[in-house]
């Protein structure tokens, strides 16, 4: 029993690792596209190696007790001793796990100040501002700056910032593109922000992560990063193509269900804006949030 | 007239539901068949439904987790099913939504807790040497309001349909305008009844670990598992009004339309993400605190040596309760609060790891220089260590917010919180059952199928489980029904299905285990058939329901009373046998529980008036009882001798 059991749980902990290791140049977040995702993918491992570490102390100790103090492997006699603890045991039991938790603080502020903001390689320019919308079960993507409107799909511009502005007109949704970067909140009374960009054209997918009732599994989108130029080109030809995005077409793609991609030239923001007030909003704002519907 | 009856009518029905309907009415008439036949009513109203006694009520626990258990345990295998392959049509989006979310809320509220709570009951009292629990009339009635909560929770999938928001029943999500069945009012209001009998738990254990101790017990002398009964039950008491006042404001959304968290008119819904996690976070260590008691008792009979590090393993409990309240904002890293925000709540979660490791690392050197026999209990303490590592390292990941985003919302998560869970609690729980079970019934259950039925539980926990962490980092997102080929993780998720088929082939051992044992099992086992160390052991077994003839003094003891009356001849039983005061049955509670469990249902339904109804059958109970006089009764002292001196004759003295 006593071998069998030392095999088993390191063969446990091996598979985990085997796994892991085996999979690892494929596995989405494991595979990152862009700055955050990188840094994100940069801490996982370190995490990932760091942790194992300890779960390898842990079962090291373990199985040498074990085999130490078996009752089978004393004489009947023995009578194992009254030990409360001792000081220097004690320190170094806290003080590891101490300067574990201070380094790792260290490396997650830094971390955080990085994917919440813009990604440094881009700072020179301004970010291009995404609105991404969701609404049973679909994203609306609105592109101000170039006065169009996607459902479901997404171009950006390789090389450069994205500042994606989320907000949802149903449940919270969980805006993410695992390649990319990790996900953030879209919620029905604020906006929230999700700095992500892709070093290089290629193409990603996109979901929903956070359960937003049935229709949450086919809550998803594809994206797509182009170069500066191709990007410029897909706009002129949206322009040239779409029809325009008018307010009951607009009512109409809220209506829950799915929906494939389509392109629009305006975006909704114009006549249903986000709700980029927050809660302690004047009552003016209300006022016209009333009036707009 | 029609349309009364309508609204009862499952909004989703399936052919599942449709069996699950008839077995479950086949099955009550078959028990109220039994119940009569065997003329077991009066047996039932007198012995189990009106008792004070914390150890039956122990036991009524016990059986509520363990079919529980069971009902969870099915979700859990139809979910593995339906993601075994992909695009799998055997649920569809709207079952699977309810599944989840039965299985959330049945494993961790009807399933975990009443499984502490039976060891609440059962130990506490016997490990710091008292007759009974403070209030041991309201420990009744906190076992009804339960079991009507667990009730009413659990008819919803057969009249008027299942709640869909999940567990965590996030708003607008959970709001009539987007969960339209009646399912989260049933939510809403039997977890409501089921958290009042929790609070009423946590005050009668402060109150009975603070005022009730034996003579000598000083708080630093108790042993480790009523130390973490006590620091739970704090945590209960300071937790659960949060709980309490969130669902009544959702209760309100969902009845008489306020807006607390509903879309428009300054509802906000991350209030409730808020107030749920001040909750939330809070309750996972009401669960896994006990659990860690549990684990240090078995681990330190077991290892035959007292428990290593007996100050720090306290303080460290102390140090997670003050915590655990200042790290809920980990379970929503990603709303947007920026980087200060998350940067805090980050270092504030790693530092529970701190405690946390302190502990392991405790039971690890608890073995040092020991006598280690690998017994069924120790076995689940044995592979509790490097599982529970496993769950606790990745919670550390988790607590990392920036890669968090990337972890957040996918099987990761997932993996996580079922390796704390299972190795954790569910593991304690099973080993605490099956070390306790002689103690409760008079028989040792079978060591060969014991130990066997947790490696293939390992065994399963692991194929079904480190799966997820795979996939969660390949993108898969948690509650979704189904996924297509082109994801790429069917192969890990049929893993993940074997493996919980071979989880539930270790439940049903341990049912198999049950019967044998009862069966085959000698009855002579004698009161101590472990060699253990703590003052539960210094009862005769089965126990009398006073517990201890003679009030245990602990003066010249240790943590270990029962220990060091074995091996160093402590006397603990000094004095004579006296009268023994005890506190009357009573039904009362019971029917109070029923108006609770009436007044719940009539509400889920908006039915009013029988709402009314029911709060005036509840104050009229109140009133009443606020009016009685019962000062309880005497054991007369030659009964007691009389007991005592059987248990001599019979062989089963301490
Ligand atoms: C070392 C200690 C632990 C750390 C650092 C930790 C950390 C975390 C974090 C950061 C999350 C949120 C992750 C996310 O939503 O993205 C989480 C979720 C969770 N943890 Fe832990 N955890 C620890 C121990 C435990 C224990 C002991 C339990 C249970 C007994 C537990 C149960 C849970 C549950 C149930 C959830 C998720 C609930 C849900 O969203 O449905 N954790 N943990
Ligand atoms: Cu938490």
């Amino acid at each position: 029993m006593k071998v069998n059991m030392k095999g088993t749980l390191l063969s446990f902990m091996g598979l985990g690792a085997i796994l892991l290791a085996g999979c690892n140049d494929k596995l989405a977040v494991l595979d990152p596209k862009g700055p955050q995702a990188q840094r994100q993918a940069d801490d996982t491992m370190l995490l990932i190696y760091l942790m194992s570490g300890i779960v390898l102390t842990v079962l090291a100790i373990l199985v040498f007790m074990l085999v130490k103090y078996r009752a089978s492997k004393q004489s009947p006699d023995y009578e194992p001793p009254h030990i409360h603890g001792h000081w220097l045991v004690e320190t170094i039991m806290i003080g590891i796990p101490v300067i574990i938790v201070i380094f790792l603080s260290f490396v997650s502020v830094k971390s955080n100040y990085i994917v919440e903001n813009v990604p440094q390689e881009y700072e020179d320019q301004e970010p291009l501002v995404i609105y991404a919308s969701s609404s049973n079960w679909k994203w609306h993507f609105s592109y101000p700056e170039q006065g169009i409107e996607t459902v479901n799909y997404l171009y950006i511009p390789a090389g450069r910032a994205i500042e994606f502005k989320l907000y949802s007109y149903g449940p919270i949704t969980s805006f993410w593109i695992p390649q990319l970067g990790g996900q953030k909140y879209a919620m029905a009374d604020m906006v929230t922000t999700l700095h992500l960009a892709a070093d290089n054209p290629g193409e990603f997918w996109g979901r929903n992560a956070n359960f937003s009732g049935r229709g949450t599994a086919e809550n998803i989108f594809d994206v797509t990063a182009l170069t500066q130029t191709e990007f410029d080109e897909w706009v002129t030809e949206v322009h040239e193509t779409a029809a325009p995005l008018t307010e009951e077409k607009f009512d109409e793609l809220l209506e829950p269900g799915h929906l494939g991609k389509q392109t629009y030239t305006g975006t909704h923001l114009e006549f249903s804006p986000a709700p980029e007030h927050n809660h302690e909003s004047s009552d003016e704002e209300d006022e016209e949030d009333h009036s707009s519907h | 007239m029609s349309e009364f009856f309508a609204q009862f009518a499952v909004p989703h029905p399936s052919t599942l539901i449709y069996i699950a309907m008839a077995s479950i009415v086949l099955g009550s008439i078959a028990l109220v068949a039994i119940v009569t036949y065997f003329k077991l009513w009066g047996y039932l109203w007198r012995e189990w439904i009106t008792t004070v006694d914390h150890k039956k009520i122990g036991i009524m626990y016990l059986i509520t987790a363990l079919v529980m258990l069971f009902r969870g345990g099915v979700d859990a295998v139809m979910m593995r099913l339906q993601l075994a392959v992909p695009d799998n049509g055997f649920l569809d989006a709207q079952h699977y939504n309810e599944v989840f979310t039965t299985h959330g809320v049945v494993m961790i509220l009807f399933m975990a807790m009443p499984f502490i709570t039976f060891f609440f009951n059962f130990l506490v009292p016997l490990q710091i040497g008292a007759r009974d629990v403070a209030f041991p009339r309201l420990n009744n009635l906190a076992f009804w309001l339960f079991f009507m909560g667990m009730g009413l929770f659990n008819i919803s999938f057969i009249v008027g349909g299942s709640p869909d928001a999940g567990w965590t029943s996030y708003f607008p999500l959970a709001d009539n305008e987007f969960s339209t069945s009646v399912g989260t009012n049933y939510y809403m209001l039997a977890l409501q009844i089921a958290g009042l009998g929790t609070l009423m738990t946590g005050i009668n254990f402060i109150t009975t670990i603070m005022k009730m101790r034996a003579p000598g017990m000083t708080l630093f002398k108790m042993p480790m598992f009523t130390w973490s009964a006590l620091i739970a039950n704090l945590i209960i008491v300071f937790a659960f009004p949060v709980l309490t006042v969130a669902l009544a404001m959702g209760t309100m959304d969902r009845l008489w339309d306020t807006k607390f968290f509903a879309i428009g008119d300054g509802g906000m819904d991350m209030l409730w993400a808020n107030l749920f996690w001040v909750w939330g976070h809070p309750e996972v260590y009401i669960l896994i605190l006990p659990a860690f008691g549990i684990f240090s008792e078995v681990i330190s009979t077991f290892a035959r040596r007292n428990l290593y590090g007996y100050t720090s393993m306290v303080w460290s409990m102390i140090l997670i309760s003050v915590f655990s309240f200042a790290v809920w904002t980990h379970h929503f890293f990603t709303m947007g609060q920026g980087a200060f925000t998350n940067s805090i709540f980050s270092i504030t979660t790693m530092a529970i790891a701190i405690p946390t490791g302190v502990k392991i690392f405790n039971w690890l050197f608890t073995l040092y220089k020991g006598k280690i026999v690998v017994t069924t209990p120790m076995l689940y303490a044995l592979h509790f260590i490097p599982l529970f590592t496993l769950g606790g390292v990745t919670g550390v990941m988790l607590a990392m917010s920036a890669a968090d985003y990337q972890y957040h919302n996918t099987m990761f998560l997932v993996a996580h919180f079922h390796n704390v869970i299972i190795p954790g609690v569910v593991y304690a729980m099973l080993a605490g059952l099956t070390f306790y079970w002689p103690k409760m019934f008079g028989f040792m259950l079978n060591e060969r199928l014991g130990k066997a039925t947790v490696w293939v539980m390992s065994i399963g926990f692991v194929l079904s489980f480190i799966p997820m962490y795979i996939t969660g980092l390949d993108g898969q997102a948690r509650r979704m029904y189904t996924y297509s080929d082109a994801a790429g993780f069917s192969t890990l998720n049929m893993v993940s299905f074997v493996g919980a088929g071979i989880m539930s082939v270790s439940f049903l051992m341990l049912v198999w285990n049950i019967w044998y044992s009862f069966k085959n099992s000698p009855r002579d086992i004698g009161s101590d058939p472990w060699d253990a160390r703590g003052l539960e052991w210094a009862t005769h077994t089965p126990i009398p329901h006073y517990n201890f003839a003679i009030t245990p003094d602990v003066t010249d003891a240790t943590s270990e009373a029962f220990w060091d009356s074995k091996k160093n001849g402590v006397k603990l039983f000094k004095g004579e046998i006296k009268d023994i005061h005890m506190p009357n049955n009573s039904g009362q509670t019971f029917i109070l529980s029923v108006f609770f469990f009436i007044g719940g249902f009539a509400l889920v339904f908006s039915m009013f008036t029988l709402a009314i109804i029911s709060l005036i059958g509840i104050l009229a109970c109140m009133g009443y009882r606020s009016l009685e006089d019962d000062h309880g009764y005497h054991i007369h002292k030659e009964e007691v001798e009389l007991i005592e001196k059987k248990y001599e004759k019979e062989g089963g003295a301490k």
